[in-house]
């Protein structure tokens, strides 16, 4: 449809300089530009690397997406931005850049809630989301089971991570058994050449006294490291392919074993699974397989949708403007710890929308003291 | 000439537009941990209290620093993005020039802003059009000979009156000398530079402990 909201989408909480552009719920492009190298060498995102890259990154990659999609800037309906949850440093370059971009070309600025435009994205590969919807976000910096009655305004968190991410926990994993870094991938492939079960290793939080939703994958990353380290201690070979399928299995069994219970206790019949760790083939293997079971719907997008990208946070900023939920002010701050309660970071009431030309006289409110921490 | 200027290199955040002979508008405030939630509003103020639209601006001044780099990188992002948008060039200019603009002082100084962790950001001036060093980043007590006896300008000179004695205003950069002093070398047919950050430190490869993206329980 041509009435569609027509939304750039810029997204910069982390290691990806994303900036993607939809009508509605159709992709019409989707630029990235990773520093993911630029970290390796650290085992890990080294947050000032990473806002430096956004950066140099930023205008490049938007006039990028502008002409994958074939669209014109004055043409946009609105821009859309992640003002939160990530890195406060990097989460500012991408602010800055959305701002300046809106206020020039007097378009409606939406700051949006990262979590909640991973959970949005999936429109653009299946369609409108069923209301209601669960999600389960897995990725490096996120493991989070989440209830959305509606992705623009009612996100409520069921169950979150207690200490590492599902991610990160394939990152150190695949370090202890030197296999480089991001872990994920790497592990699925020698997995897939490897026996789930040979080695038993804990699932965390499933006793039936333990949080029903709630992830726990550091007692799991310890035992895997403690068996590598017994089996050199010994002298012996560590069979790579077996420890990356048993450890893999001990990781997607909890998240759908409770992803499906959770969805069975709360009467919800959709399920999607977002973030990077979505793209793991065995996690799509076993959700299909369970949910299947449960008469559950699985909707997981493609691998590319699930990372960090703009293409998610343009998801969401249309459905915002397409549900007429009032753009951000011009003071929108970046916020690291943004609450998923909170899918975007509406105005204080006199909107703008219209552009240029009106002043902002009401009181600021206090600053998040984490931002230049 | 339109020119807009910001910089957020300092605790200021400050904005201001110049038509080529004059400073049209300029609104400065000075809050270190704000500056990405106050330059938006400042530049809204500008161009509204000189009664033009963002779109009559013939190109975009910034300062490049050095600076506190999540503060610095609020003004650069916001100028390259402009010049972007509204298909204008973008100007880089180094922050410490527009203190020493502002000073008007003759003769040799220096200019020494914040750098936190116990440094200064600093360069030598031979008047307030000239600088002679390439900027820096130092502990006040390494550079005490290099210095002694100059003016010494900026807050970095408040903040260590043992290594600058003598010290002269403005504390913070203000767009609008930064405007003035483009406009004075655009019209002299100087080249200005591109808007890039002078970080001048390398980054800290440090890995917070959850370090893809901290996400709330
Ligand atoms: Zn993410």
């Amino acid at each position: 449809m041509a009435d569609e909201p027509l939304v750039l989408g810029i997204e910069t909480s982390c290691d990806e300089t994303g900036v993607g552009i939809v009508r509605g719920t159709t992709l019409l492009a989707d630029a990235v530009a990773s520093s993911v190298d630029e970290h390796a060498r650290f085992g890990g995102v080294v947050p000032e690397v990473a806002s430096r890259a956004h950066l140099e990154a930023m205008v490049p990659t938007i006039e990028r997406a502008l002409k994958e999609a074939g669209v014109s800037a004055k043409d946009l309906d609105g821009i859309s931005v992640t003002a939160g949850p990530g890195l406060a440093g990097a989460l500012l370059v991408g602010v800055s850049a959305a701002k300046a971009y809106a206020y020039a070309l007097g378009k409606p600025l939406y700051g949006v809630n990262h979590l909640a435009s991973h959970i949005c994205v999936d429109q653009l590969e299946h369609g409108p989301l069923p209301e209601p919807t669960m999600a389960l976000l897995v990725s490096g910096g996120h493991s989070s089971l989440l209830l959305s009655a509606d992705i623009t305004s009612d996100v409520r968190p069921l169950g979150a991570t207690i200490d590492d991410a599902a991610g990160e926990a394939f990152d150190k994993i695949a370090r202890v058994l030197n296999l480089g870094f991001p872990g994920g991938p790497v592990i699925d492939r020698y997995a897939k050449e490897g026996d789930p079960n040979a080695i038993s290793f804990p699932r965390g939080l499933t006793g039936p006294r333990d949080p029903a939703y709630d992830f726990s994958f550091s007692g799991l990353k310890t035992a895997v490291a403690r068996w590598i380290e017994a089996k050199r201690n010994a002298g012996e070979d560590v069979p790579v392919r077996d420890v990356s399928a048993s450890f893999q299995e001990a990781v997607v069994d909890v998240l759908t074993r409770k992803a499906v219970r959770a969805c069975k206790d709360e009467g919800v019949e959709h399920l999607m699974i977002g973030g990077g760790v979505a793209a793991n083939s065995r996690l799509r293997a076993l959700a299909q397989e369970r949910c299947d079971k449960a008469g559950i719907q699985l909707r997981v997008p493609r691998p590319k949708l699930c990372t960090d990208n703009g293409a998610m946070v343009a998801a969401l900023g249309a459905e915002m403007v397409a549900r007429g939920r009032s753009a951000s002010d011009w003071d929108l701050s970046a916020d690291s710890s943004l609450p998923v309660t909170e899918p975007h970071v509406p105005g204080h009431g006199t909107g703008h929308g219209h552009g240029h030309g009106h002043s902002h006289d009401h009181v600021h409110e206090v600053a998040k003291d984490n931002l230049y921490g | 000439m339109l020119l807009l200027a910001l910089d957020t290199a300092t605790p200021a955040v400050t904005a201001a537009l110049h038509d080529g002979r004059t400073v049209l508008a300029e609104s400065s405030s000075v809050d270190a941990r704000r500056h990405g939630e106050l330059l938006l509003p400042a530049v809204d103020r500008v161009l509204a209290d000189a009664g033009v639209k963002l779109d009559a601006v013939t190109a975009i001044v910034v300062g490049t620093g050095p600076g506190p780099y999540t503060g610095l990188r609020v003004g650069l992002m916001t100028a390259m993005t402009f010049g972007s948008a509204l298909g204008v060039p973008v100007h880089g200019l180094c922050t410490l020039d527009g203190l020493a603009y502002a000073s008007g002082l003759e003769g040799d100084f220096v200019v020494a802003t914040d750098a936190r962790r116990k440094e200064v950001y600093w360069a030598r001036y031979s008047g307030s059009r000239t600088r002679v060093t390439d900027p820096a980043v130092d502990r006040p007590a390494e550079i005490a000979e290099q210095v002694a006896g100059l003016p010494a300008v900026g807050a970095g000179a408040g903040l260590y009156p043992e290594t600058f004695p003598d010290a002269h205003g403005p504390e913070h950069v203000s767009a609008g000398a930064l405007a003035s002093l483009a406009a004075e070398k655009l019209a002299a047919g100087e080249e200005l530079t591109e808007p890039r950050p002078l970080y001048l430190r390398r980054p800290d490869a440090q890995v917070p402990k959850n370090y893809k993206v901290v996400t709330p329980k």
